[in-house]
């Protein structure tokens, strides 16, 4: 039966992929660019993602949402700044006077975000010492309830577009140009990753992160405030967030949705596995990754909606190969 | 909890203190605390329990009956509000009951939290669609039979995404359901053979028509499809019962209470969680198939992932791992948008919430999942002891001076 059920496939079924090496060849290094200007995005949300799952070993899947807070939080305060579909006509100053504003309300919405959602959704499923599936529901119904609450109060559509800055290019590599947009994102991205790994491992918090990461019982024999860890944790993801919400939006100026979140949580988790769950730096390297073979992935299948097909793929040809990810899932080994 | 202390409280095997025993088993994984506070319906199970088997039978006769005659009977209350045609509205609770009884053993029985049911449910459709619809270029075979073919192939797909995420932790699993999910429906949209939005018109059904010549089961005739989904629904429930009360059931719960100790004991904890995986997978298709054909229509737009998380809540909200509570979580959340339009619209948002609530306040959902392997085996042992006692009193005290225990 399956050999005429494969005989009688359609004739145009075999051109619904196409490779399209000539395409992927000429704009490799726009991909390049472009993947990677993704990439530190993933890998800001992917931080989160890590960071939680590291110390509590749960999939904070609320985490998309509380990126998403972040994206209304820049939307509403630069809209009431008067930013437009159009960049405004402002002086460098005052732009990144804007921008830095934006940012600040951003982290607020998300940090604030996080910590409620620890405060009301798993800090009472801790205290009741509940199983780890319902864990999992529960924070997938938290993702839900902000995902439509937000739908309740912004309806369907997207959020009209805002254009921060004119993006120029500055300077040309490799016969490309790099844009100022994508050299802003990408370095303040690494900025924000590399205190955040300063902080975990020399800071007296972060010392705490890790030991209740490594071992939360014995960690609060040693006088750890775990509590305290585990609020900490969720807010600094949460700040990571903001800030990943700002270049999302100055990327992406059409991308503030209510669900806008979900698929790129879907894909910075991923980006987490990628580069190992719960490690710092494995975060960082899987984003970037992640943003590079999504946008080669895109050009070389010339559909946008690839990427996530290909993200996907990337996800469980990790888990199948190397499951502890790249760089390996060390929060509470690393160099204690 | 009750695989350390199953036998300890046998030696006063009085009929409440058992009744207790069976109440705080019955929970899912480990909420012990919540098993302690009897529910809204705590007292019912143990009612339930201790009725005769004969009035059990009576009483399931009764509610089968009733649930064959709801769309005739249409009761004033209950009926969906004017723009929702109620048989059609028992149809749809049917399939979410049927959905609902297949996620359950997967996320009730076996303890894998699968995100993306709706992707078999969309495997199922699409089968169904191609195989009968005039739009698709595939060989046409009857309805019907598309129903095993279904099933076989969304099986097939259950086993090639179950084997390489199953070996791996229970949270991946979640994720990468999730995004399953999501691929189902992207790919749907890319694929041109699976024609996006434009989808499938004309789906099969199956064959009879009444005295003018009107097929008995078109699309706008909600009784007789309701009446095949319900007799395939009391047939998955008979076949799940079965698969819960066998060897394959029992490794299911082992593995849900304790991956590690279940292996440790010589469960083959792989083999037994494809197969819930590849079983659940099944029945979604089957569901798929069903709600595909008496809808006439299958494009992309219906299975997003939300509504998949939809499929979850109405699990948890029923109480995982209990086959009742799966249907009647399934027919509820199928059932409030339809009776209740006003909320509708909200429905995403209430159900999310219900989520979160059921999860803090009663892990356990509306109907707890009984453990009933150790209640049966806590039976059999207060039965045993019984008549040994008695003996044992006999020999003692001789005839006629029977103490009572």
């Amino acid at each position: 039966m399956i050999p005429t059920l494969l005989t009688m496939l359609p004739a145009d079924d075999s051109t619904w992929i196409t490779f399209d090496i000539p395409s992927l060849m000429q704009n490799f290094w726009s991909a390049t660019f472009d993947g990677l200007t993704f990439g530190s995005i993933y890998a800001l949300v992917a931080l989160g993602y890590t960071l939680v799952y590291g110390v509590l070993n749960l999939i904070n899947f609320a985490h998309s949402e509380v990126f998403i807070m972040g994206c209304y939080g820049v939307f509403f305060t630069l809209s009431y700044l008067g930013f437009g579909p159009s960049a405004p006509n402002l002086s460098v100053g005052a732009i990144i006077a804007n921008l830095l504003l934006a940012l600040v309300v951003a982290i607020c919405a998300s940090a604030l975000t996080a910590f409620l959602l620890e405060r009301l959704a798993y800090r009472p499923l801790r205290k009741r010492n509940a199983p780890r599936l319902v864990f999992l529901i529960t924070a997938i119904g938290a993702s839900f309830t902000i995902q439509y609450t937000i739908f309740a109060v912004r309806g369907p559509n997207p959020e009209p577009a805002l254009t921060m800055f004119k993006s120029n290019p500055i300077f040309e590599v490799f016969g490309t140009f790099i844009y100022d947009q994508q050299l802003i994102i990408v370095i303040a991205a690494v900025i924000m990753m590399v205190i955040t790994e300063r902080f975990i491992s020399k800071s007296r918090t972060g010392r705490g992160i890790r030991a209740v990461a490594q071992d939360p019982d014995t960690a609060t024999l040693m006088g750890v405030n775990k509590e305290k860890i585990i609020i900490t944790t969720f807010v600094i993801g949460g700040i990571l967030a903001g800030a990943a919400a700002l270049f999302y939006v100055m990327k992406i100026p059409s991308g503030v949705q209510y669900n806008g979140g979900f698929i790129l949580g879907i894909k910075a988790f991923a980006a987490a596995v990628l580069g190992g769950i719960g490690n710092v730096r494995g975060a960082l390297l899987g984003g970037l990754l992640l943003g590079l073979i999504g946008n080669y992935g895109q050009i070389l299948l010339g559909n946008s909606q690839w990427t996530d097909v290909v993200a996907f793929l990337v996800l469980v040809l990790v888990l199948l190969v190397r499951p502890e990810g790249i760089l390996g899932t060390s929060l509470g080994r690393s160099k204690a | 909890m009750s695989m350390v202390d199953g036998p300890t409280p046998l030696h006063t095997a009085k009929a409440d203190q058992a009744a207790e025993d069976r109440g705080a088993v019955g929970t899912p994984p480990g909420s012990s605390a919540a098993a302690r506070r009897s529910g809204w319906f705590g007292g019912l199970g143990e009612k339930w329990q201790a009725l005769p088997r004969q009035k059990q039978w009576l009483f399931l006769i009764l509610v089968v009956i009733l649930a064959y005659l709801l769309p005739i009977i249409n009761p004033p209350l209950i009926s969906t509000e004017p723009g929702n045609d109620f048989p059609l509205a028992c149809q749809t609770m049917a399939v979410w009951a049927l959905v609902a009884v297949g996620l359950n053993i997967v996320i009730g029985y076996a303890g894998l939290l699968d995100l993306g049911y709706i992707a078999f449910f969309a495997v199922g459709s699409y089968v169904t669609a191609m195989l009968t619809s005039p739009d698709s270029t595939f060989l046409k075979i009857p309805y019907l039979w598309t129903i095993p073919v279904a099933m076989a192939v969304t099986m097939f797909f259950g086993v090639l995404l179950g084997v390489p995420t199953l070996r791996l932790r229970g949270d991946y699993l979640a994720i990468v359901t999730l995004g399953f999910g999501e691929i189902v429906r992207i790919l749907a949209t890319i694929i041109p053979a699976l024609k996006g939005q434009v989808g499938f018109q004309n789906i099969g059904h199956p064959p009879g028509t009444d005295a003018s010549g009107i097929p008995i089961f078109s699309n706008s005739n909600g009784t007789p499809w309701y009446w095949l989904t319900l007799t395939i629904l009391i047939i998955v429930l008979l076949l799940a019962g079965n698969l819960e009360r066998s060897r394959v059931g029992r490794n299911w719960i082992a593995i849900r209470e304790d991956e590690d100790a279940a292996e440790t004991m010589g469960v083959p904890t792989f083999k037994y969680k494809v197969w819930a995986f590849a079983i659940g997978a099944g029945v979604g298709g089957l569901s798929g198939a069903l709600m595909s054909g008496q809808v006439g229509f299958v494009s992309n737009a219906k299975f997003d992932v939300v509504t998949s998380i939809l499929f979850v809540a109405a699990v948890v909200l029923g109480g995982a791992g209990n086959k009742v509570g799966a249907i009647l979580g399934g027919a509820l959340v199928a059932y409030i948008p339809l009776r209740f339009t006003s909320i509708a619209e909200y429905k995403y948002l209430i159900f999310g919430l219900v989520l979160v609530v059921v999860m803090i306040y009663r892990s356990h959902g509306l109907l707890a999942a009984r453990q009933q392997l150790l209640a049966y085996g806590q039976k059999a042992y207060a039965a045993v002891k019984a008549s040994s006692d008695a003996k044992a009193a006999k020999a003692k005290t001789g005839p006629g001076k029977e103490a009572a225990s």
